[in-house]
């Protein structure tokens, strides 16, 4: 075995798993936030990525003022979403939540392709898909600068996250509301007012993602299965925890990016689809709530 | 006026315990079924059988299978199209390699396999609940579709992945036009329709709603969890791959795995949302509506003369809408709307 090439996949991995982890962090933010697994984020990626090549191909705007207005329309849908589907169903079960997402995931991809077309574009940010000279040099390994690069945006979006849950006083709101809805509310915490921002960020995160994986793979129709690709990011890290979307997807893109070299041969191929479900649910097995979730505690 | 059980006395356990109580729901129960075999094979066009009647049926049986699982068991599943395909695909498989075997013991044989399966993927249901289990369930969808697409031997070495399903002879009768196909399904829908009926009126059904509404409760007062909750996955999945081998024989006429996609599985969750998750007249009604609802917005976007990506845009659009109007307004679905009609009808038109 190639020593070299073997660190070359690994390294991709990690870095392909940073770009799951964007994805899953929207996940988490929200279910943290309100109690609802939003399965439509995958849609709102794609909706943010459209949206952004929209308004430069149509409108011929600059790729820096369409990023803006693109953020400020994801705002304002994050608060519609919050408004017209959600405030009806506080107090639904969670389950109900749930399908309610997967409905506003048919919505939102119907409206981006309605607005915007429905063929394929393409997206050019400002950074080059190059392997970087030095790791060329010192370690005959590839590495894009498009990955690197791609790994520190999410890592400033970590740590603001982190600095905005911890240290703000929307933060410990936040957390205050993800811990008991009534107990927030009966302290005078607007709940309708911090669900607004958790949807207006979960939009901004999902712009993010949108934008680096619209640059990567094109801004299609198939940007809404990375949602899909964050489902077992999400079961492996836990549903609640920050960290454990970032180690979940890093442990799932090198794994996975290790098993389709190494593994994926032998079987024909292929396996990049299912290997990370059976290998999150492999793990579930053991730890029934994820690497970091919260330990689920059940009483009669 | 004519909806009342006044003066329908039950005199016996037995009377007391019958499926349809009331009368006039026996009458209308007959009526539905004389229309179904009877008029609806003397009426309808072909178009209406492959397009209409045949889907609903075959919709109607994967969805009460996945009602079986959601609905009454409690555990959300959204891997319902794979198990469609390992009926299908099993069912082809044993036409094809044993002789002479009778095709709906194919189909039984399929539908074993697909509740083998189920079994399997249903064992983290055990450790597992909720989001946790809905995604775990994916991993059933694209293993399942994976597998049936890269291992030949499925495939019977097809070239192409795409295979055409044997014709279907039963008694020496050949099911080759759509009226024969409409018949046979509708007969296996009856039968499996009753069947499920009572099993969750009876104990089977019992067990499975208490885990449903509690499992750990459930379990302390001696429900065995292991045994229920895959028992509730069998019978799901065994009604999904008779289902599945339905959709290959009868209505696509091919066996292929791209047929059973997550688009599927969403789709007969859909039904069951909107027809009434925990209610077998639900999957009927469920399935009814998102048969004809892309139909009925095809044909309104005709008279308005959109272009077809447009059009099929809005589909989707309303399709989202209604799904949350639906969870929103009504979250029982219309099962429920119907219950409360009914309870009207009772008083109608003296309320008070």
């Amino acid at each position: 075995m190639n020593i070299s090439f073997f660190f070359e996949v690994f390294i991709g991995g990690l870095l392909s798993g940073v770009m799951y982890a964007l994805v899953a962090l929207g996940f988490v933010l929200i279910y943290k936030a309100s109690g609802v697994f939003n399965f439509a984020q995958g849609a709102m990626v794609f909706f943010a990525a459209l949206t952004c090549v929209g308004l430069t191909e149509q409108f011929e705007l600059s790729l820096w003022l369409a990023i803006p207005l693109t953020m400020l329309v994801m705002v304002v849908l994050g608060m519609a979403i919050e408004r017209v589907v959600l405030r009806p169903l506080v107090n639904q079960p969670e389950i109900s939540l749930f399908m309610a997402t997967i409905g506003l995931t048919f919505f939102i991809e119907g409206l981006a392709q309605l607005l915007w077309g429905s063929q394929p574009h393409k997206l050019t940010l400002p950074i080059e898909d190059v392997p970087i000279e030095f790791f060329m040099e010192r370690f005959n390994i590839l590495v894009s600068q498009f990955d690197v690069i791609a790994a520190l945006i999410c890592a400033l979006l970590v740590t603001g996250l982190a600095l905005l849950f911890s240290k703000t006083k929307i933060g410990r709101a936040l957390r205050a509301v993800a811990d008991d809805h009534q107990a927030a509310l009966a302290v005078g915490i607007p709940l309708q007012q911090i669900w607004a921002i958790v949807w207006a960020v979960a939009g901004f995160v999902a712009l993010v993602a949108g934008l680096l994986w619209g640059a990567r793979n094109g801004v299609q129709f198939a940007l809404t299965f990375v949602a899909l690709k964050a489902l077992p990011v999400l079961i492996l890290g836990g549903f609640t925890s920050v960290p454990g979307a970032i180690v979940g997807g890093l442990i799932i893109g090198a794994s996975e990016k290790l098993a389709e070299v190494y593994i994926g041969p032998l079987v024909g191929g292929g396996i990049e689809g299912w290997f990370p479900y059976v290998l999150a649910l492999l793990f579930l097995l053991v730890r029934p709530e994820g690497l970091f979730g919260e330990k689920i505690i059940r009483r009669i | 006026m004519f909806y009342r059980e006044a003066g329908q006395f039950k005199t016996s356990y037995q009377a007391d315990s019958q499926i349809f109580p009331i009368r006039q729901d026996r009458i209308g129960m007959v009526l539905v079924l004389a229309a179904a075999f009877i008029a609806v094979p003397g009426l309808a066009s072909d178009y209406a059988f492959s397009a209409i009647f045949i889907p609903f049926l075959i919709f109607s049986l994967a969805a009460l299978g996945l009602n079986i699982l959601t609905g009454y068991a409690g555990q959300l599943s959204l891997g319902s199209a794979a198990f469609m395909a390992v009926g299908a695909f099993a069912s082809y498989n044993f036409v094809l390699r044993i002789p002479g075997i009778p095709v709906l013991l194919a189909f039984v044989l399929g539908g074993l396999s697909a509740a083998l399966v189920g079994i399997a993927f249903g064992l983290p249901s055990l450790r597992i609940r909720g989001f946790y289990l809905a995604a775990a369930t994916l991993a059933t969808q694209f293993f399942v579709v994976w597998c049936l697409t890269k291992i030949q031997w499925f495939t019977n070495y097809s070239s192409s992945g795409v295979i055409t399903a044997q014709e279907m002879v039963i008694l020496g009768i050949a099911i080759n036009t759509p009226v024969k196909k409409y018949l046979l399904t509708l007969i296996v829908v009856c039968v499996m329709a009753l069947l499920a009926k009572n099993m969750v009126r009876s104990n089977v059904g019992r067990s499975w709603m208490a885990v449903r509404d509690m499992d750990v409760a459930a379990e302390v007062i001696g429900f065995r969890l292991m045994r229920t909750k895959l028992l509730a996955f069998a019978v799901s999945s065994f009604y999904c791959g008779i289902a599945g081998a339905l959709y290959a024989y009868a209505y696509l006429g091919t066996v292929e795995p791209e047929a059973y996609n997550l688009d599927l599985s969403f789709r007969i969750l859909f039904m069951i949302i909107i027809g009434g998750v925990g209610s077998i007249l639900g999957s009927f009604l469920g399935s009814a509506f998102i048969i004809l609802l892309p139909i009925v917005l095809n044909m309104l976007a005709h008279g308005l003369a959109l272009p077809t990506n447009v059009a099929s845009n809005l589909e989707l659009m309303v399709f989202g809408a209604l799904i949350i109007f639906f969870l929103i307004v009504e979250p029982h679905g219309l099962a429920r709307l119907w219950q409360i009609a009914k309870e009207k009808l009772r008083l109608w038109p003296f309320p008070h």
